[in-house]
């Protein structure tokens, strides 16, 4: 199969080209298991990107491999133009990741966590203080602070982890299915946030879900199925070609079809 | 390349190293201080050795003169330098449990996406745990002192470098066992293929001429076990010695595991990426 073609959805005025984060030709396998085929993709800065795709459809393992748990075995992910495997400091400074797993540590408090993310990036002592004052006072769970992680509710820990994937002022981030398991005034509240970060602070985002409705009519939008890329592209673009009135429609028409050629 | 991708590319400084590795051992002695049974159960664990399995020990077992000491010993004081590399050897396999744990809970990949080198964070959290079990095995001393064994009092700070060397070293097997064996995901699977294999056929228990006379291949086994050359450096230092060979082992079996680590979780070579990262 050739290359994917990858409409590059369109970067808002005022921000050079390059692409936040630019994936090409991704192949990944376990042993025979085909996970990713020839994934490409891109995010554009100051955008706000959803990737779609049903649990199974390679999205863990291609966070995996753009926050460089491991290399790629074919293809290229870059960064604002540093490619992850060779310039992964540089790559990974650029980058604010959000884990589908749970990834506080339970037993130590809000703050703690927060600084411990902050060292970890090389900011200590009063900086490190302010910076984290700020970003749980920008979630609202400055008054949480002292509590341990153990006692927060799945959204607040959500929150407070959304707060710490900024302490570095990356420029792009990712985020691997941040609303599972919340409720709808949690899942509402988080997906809020994010798109203000996108619009006020031109943060370019990847957020990936299974969920349709989170997505909206000014997104970017990239299917993955089964491990490949089936569309990609500007939302209104992405339903046109898909000859679908609404995502939903697009969505269902590109896997179904995918799935029975699959059958064939 | 544009703009945008020449700025970031400095390098950190030296100082935000420190923070970096700082940070990481903080958060293993807050954890440790955080999960207070752990640190209770690490206590107790080698003093229920000392106080019940020595005292039975005692009238069995004669030990005669042999290096470092200068007189006869009791069972308790030749047994107190085996419980020391005890409790770091629970202490590397606990922590590395936990690094298993952590990889799924996430806490691991939350430290592998720090744009500081792998390795380093790697031995950062080497030196962490490490240093967690240096506070563990001090704390042993203190109630041992206490139980009447006394080794001279520069021995406590002799100590101390073996205490970092051996704990590097079981550290450092214990993170290239979470990262190769998926099956050692609970402790029970440690604690039979690991820690009492390694812990029995060494000279913790008892001393290597006494296993000789009985057992010839157990000899064997105890000398190919780097674990008694961790015992014996950390008795030596006690009594303000060097064993040169346990030196010479445990240093070279130090950077033969750290590397095996660091190489296990590189992420163009590694064994998780050989795997896939546990999940979906």
């Amino acid at each position: 199969m050739s290359a994917t073609i990858v409409q590059a959805a369109s970067a808002p005025s005022g921000l050079d080209a390059t692409p936040a984060l630019a994936v090409h030709g991704v192949s990944h396998s376990y042993g025979s298991r085909k996970a990713l085929v020839d994934v490409s993709l891109a995010v554009q800065q100051g955008r706000f990107t959803v990737l779609l795709g049903l649990n199974g459809a390679g999205k863990t393992t291609l966070f995996s491999l753009i926050t460089r748990l491991y290399d790629t075995q074919r293809g290229s992910v870059d960064v604002l133009g540093h490619p992850v495997a060779r310039q992964p400091g540089a790559a990974l400074r650029l980058l604010g990741v959000v884990f589908q797993a749970r990834t506080l540590d339970l037993d130590l408090s809000v703050m703690e966590n927060l600084l411990y993310h902050a060292a970890l990036h090389g900011i200590g002592g009063r900086e490190a203080r302010r910076r984290s004052q700020a970003a749980l006072e920008e979630v609202e769970m400055a008054d949480r602070a002292r509590d341990t992680a153990r006692k927060l509710s799945g959204g607040q820990m959500r929150r407070v982890e959304i707060a710490r994937a900024l302490l570095h002022r990356p420029r792009v981030m990712v985020l691997d299915e941040p609303t599972v398991g919340l409720d709808v005034a949690s899942r509402a509240a988080i997906l809020r946030h994010v798109r203000t970060l996108v619009r006020e602070r031109g943060v370019a985002v990847l957020w990936a879900t299974h969920l349709l409705d989170e997505v909206q009519p000014e997104d970017a939008a990239v299917v993955l199925h089964l491990g490949r890329v089936l569309a990609a592209g500007d939302v209104p673009d992405v339903i046109r070609s898909a000859g679908a009135a609404d995502m939903r429609g697009a969505f269902t028409a590109l896997t179904g079809g995918a799935a029975a050629r699959e059958a064939e | 390349m544009s703009a945008s991708a020449i700025r970031d590319e400095q390098g950190f400084t030296v100082a935000q190293h420190l923070i970096c590795l700082r940070g990481i051992v903080w958060r293993e002695a807050l954890r440790f201080v955080h999960q207070r049974e752990r640190f209770i159960s690490a206590l107790v664990r080698p003093l229920v050795w000392l106080f019940i399995f020595a005292a039975g020990f005692r009238q069995i077992l004669g030990v005669s003169i042999i290096p470092p000491y200068d007189t006869y010993v009791l069972y308790e004081v030749y047994v107190t330098p085996g419980l020391m590399a005890m409790i770091q050897l629970f202490n590397g396999m606990q922590s590395s449990l936990s690094m298993v744990y952590d990889r799924e809970m996430g806490n691991m990949r939350m430290l592998l996406v720090s744009p500081f080198p792998r390795w380093y964070l790697l031995i950062g959290k080497l030196l962490a745990s490490t240093a967690v079990s240096v506070l563990q095995v001090y704390a042993y001393l203190v109630v041992a002192w206490l139980w009447g064994i006394t080794p001279p009092p520069w021995g406590y700070l002799a100590v101390l470098p073996a205490l970092v060397l051996s704990g590097m070293m079981l550290g450092a097997l214990g993170m290239l066992l979470s990262s190769a064996i998926r099956q050692l995901e609970n402790f029970a699977g440690v604690m039979n293929f690991v820690i009492f294999p390694m812990f029995f056929a060494s000279s913790a228990l008892y001393p290597l001429w006494l296993v000789q006379q009985s057992s010839p291949v157990v000899y064997t086994i105890c000398r190919l076990n780097p674990f008694t050359y961790a015992i014996e450096l950390i008795r030596f230092a006690l009594y303000l010695e060097i064993n040169w060979t346990a030196l010479a082992v445990v240093a070279s079996m130090t950077v033969l595991f750290t590397a095996g680590a660091i190489l296990a979780y590189d992420p163009a070579r590694g064994l998780i990426a050989r795997r896939g990262a546990g999940g979906a």
